[in-house]
């Protein structure tokens, strides 16, 4: 039986948005400057595959050789900022309890499933169509679907250049911080994939939690228990 | 008092038969970096390549870029003659924009960082754009993209089009406008002849050039080629580096059973099935 824990904000605030993220399902949200999004993964090791967009313009979104060409590593930790295709701060990683993150191995779809497990498994649901479905909430497309980031998911990148997602480096409860540098819209996938390690071949929930840096009095929204 | 004049004045250009004239005696003149039309006349065909089958030939300027509608089945050879090109490619069906280069399939595919000899460029719709079908260089990056306006604005100083450093995403997006095509449309890219390779920790490290290479990539779709020969973004020269980059293109075969590449690991081998299979559904 898995073990969930829902844990809670990495970072001290006032809580303006917590959502449930039911396994297989998508979720997205505007995140304002300066607030802070920790995603939980609640079950552990669950890929929370995640693209970031300006929300003032959705053509500036995230670039995934942008951040490692300005950060010099593939590795995503406490500290990297993750920019935007003009090279400009979307969001930054502000704590982690996980050693590092991934942004090279991209999401998974049902085409590349085709290649990578056979034919049988283009019927499994997969990223892609989260990205398309939640997408299209914001006018986006299939031009909008870049490079994305892949939170709690481990691709090492050995000496000879061999690169795959092995076992995770999570845990029930552990958790990452992203603070809005701008005005960011985040879309996430949580990842269904059940042909690899980057959910531990079993999808379990997310749970989203916006905070504002301060302590000022503000409307809580119930979280929506979709789990 | 000072004449009123003009910018051709003294020229011999003031006229309309005078200054149609003189525009066409420019004709004959030759550029390091132009176009050849047609491609037969090119001055740099590559060795063993029937001069007739050529459909491109160009030399791309330092800081410049071009771009293409290529046939499926054409080979292009990418040649760094002085060992500081910086070919920088995005991919594009030209049939249907929307499925383009997929840097992250690219790798993971092929369970591989590194970009050589067989290495598939993927689309994200589980089908291969182009095959790297020769390599000389073996050193290439699949990581960290082209430059950008801000890169080259806090390393060089400015990166207007008109300048000495312009970047190399202005470029692809200058590219991309004229088929049509808008920011996007564009994804992260890879580039050929100066090598990054990724360190224990995750670092990047400069490998740099392995000299004078060529590149060849075949077309397993008809495709937009954009391409953008502008210095890679971690290059240590303070100053903005870049070489000529030659381009030649000439029909060939797209990648098939019994080709190395076709039978390389059974990612690809299916990779290429759906990229045959699509391609016969619809021609």
């Amino acid at each position: 039986m898995t073990v969930l824990d829902w844990s809670g904000p990495l970072v001290p605030g006032a809580v303006v948005r917590d959502d449930r993220v039911a396994r297989r399902a998508s979720w997205s949200a505007v995140v304002a400057a300066g607030h802070v999004l920790t995603i939980v993964d609640v079950g552990g090791n669950q890929s929370a595959d995640c693209l970031l967009f300006a929300a003032d313009d959705p053509a500036e979104r995230y670039s995934v050789p942008d951040t490692l060409a300005w950060s010099g590593n593939v590795y995503v930790g406490t500290g990297t900022v993750l920019r935007s295709n003009l090279g400009a701060p979307l969001v930054t990683v502000v704590g982690t309890e996980v050693e590092r993150h991934d942004t090279i191995g991209g999401a998974c779809s049902k085409e590349s499933n085709t290649l990578r497990y056979g034919h049988h498994t283009a019927a499994d649901h997969a990223c892609r169509e989260n990205f398309l479905y939640e997408g299209a909430k914001w006018g986006l497309g299939a031009r909008d679907l870049v490079s994305n980031l892949n939170w709690f998911m481990n691709v090492p990148v050995e000496a000879d250049g061999s690169l795959g997602i092995v076992d995770g480096m999570s845990a029930p409860g552990k958790r990452v911080a992203l603070r809005a540098e701008r005005d960011v819209l985040v879309v996430v996938s949580n990842c269904p994939q059940m042909n690899n390690p980057c959910n531990a071949f079993d999808p379990t929930p997310l749970r989203m939690i916006v905070t504002a840096p301060v302590a000022a009095p503000v409307t809580v929204p119930a979280a929506e228990e979709s789990a | 008092m000072t004449p009123m004049t003009s910018a051709g004045a003294g020229s011999g250009t003031g006229t309309v038969a005078a200054a149609r004239a003189d525009a066409r005696a420019r004709a004959g003149l030759t550029a390091a970096a132009m176009p050849h039309v047609p491609a037969s006349q090119s001055p740099h065909i590559p060795p063993g390549v029937p001069a007739e089958a050529l459909v491109w030939a160009e030399t791309v300027a330092p800081a410049g870029y071009t771009h293409r509608v290529v046939a499926r089945g054409t080979r292009i050879r990418l040649d760094d003659p002085t060992g500081d090109a910086c070919a920088h490619v995005f991919l594009l069906r030209a049939d249907a924009p929307w499925e383009r280069l997929n840097v992250a399939d690219t790798l993971k595919i092929p369970w591989q960082a590194y970009l050589g000899a067989g290495h598939p460029l993927l689309s994200g719709d589980g089908r291969v754009l182009a095959t790297v079908v020769a390599d000389t260089s073996a050193r290439h990056d699949a990581f960290c993209g082209t430059s950008t306006d801000a890169w080259n604005i806090a390393k060089y100083g400015e990166a207007r089009p008109e300048g000495s450093s312009p970047s190399g995403q202005a470029l692809f997006a200058l590219a991309a406008a004229k088929h049509g095509l808008t920011a996007r449309d564009l994804g992260p890219s890879v580039s050929f002849f100066q090598g990054v390779r990724v360190a224990a920790d995750g670092t990047l490290a400069w490998q740099g050039s392995a000299g004078p290479a060529a590149v060849e990539l075949v077309a397993e779709l008809p495709l937009i080629v954009l391409l953008a020969n502008v210095p890679h973004p971690l290059d240590p020269r303070a100053d903005y580096t870049v070489g000529p980059l030659r381009v030649h293109a000439w029909r060939d075969e797209p990648t098939g059973p019994g080709d190395p590449a076709f039978d390389a690991s059974p990612e690809r081998t299916r990779a290429y099935l759906n990229t045959a299979d699509d391609w016969e559904s619809r021609s």
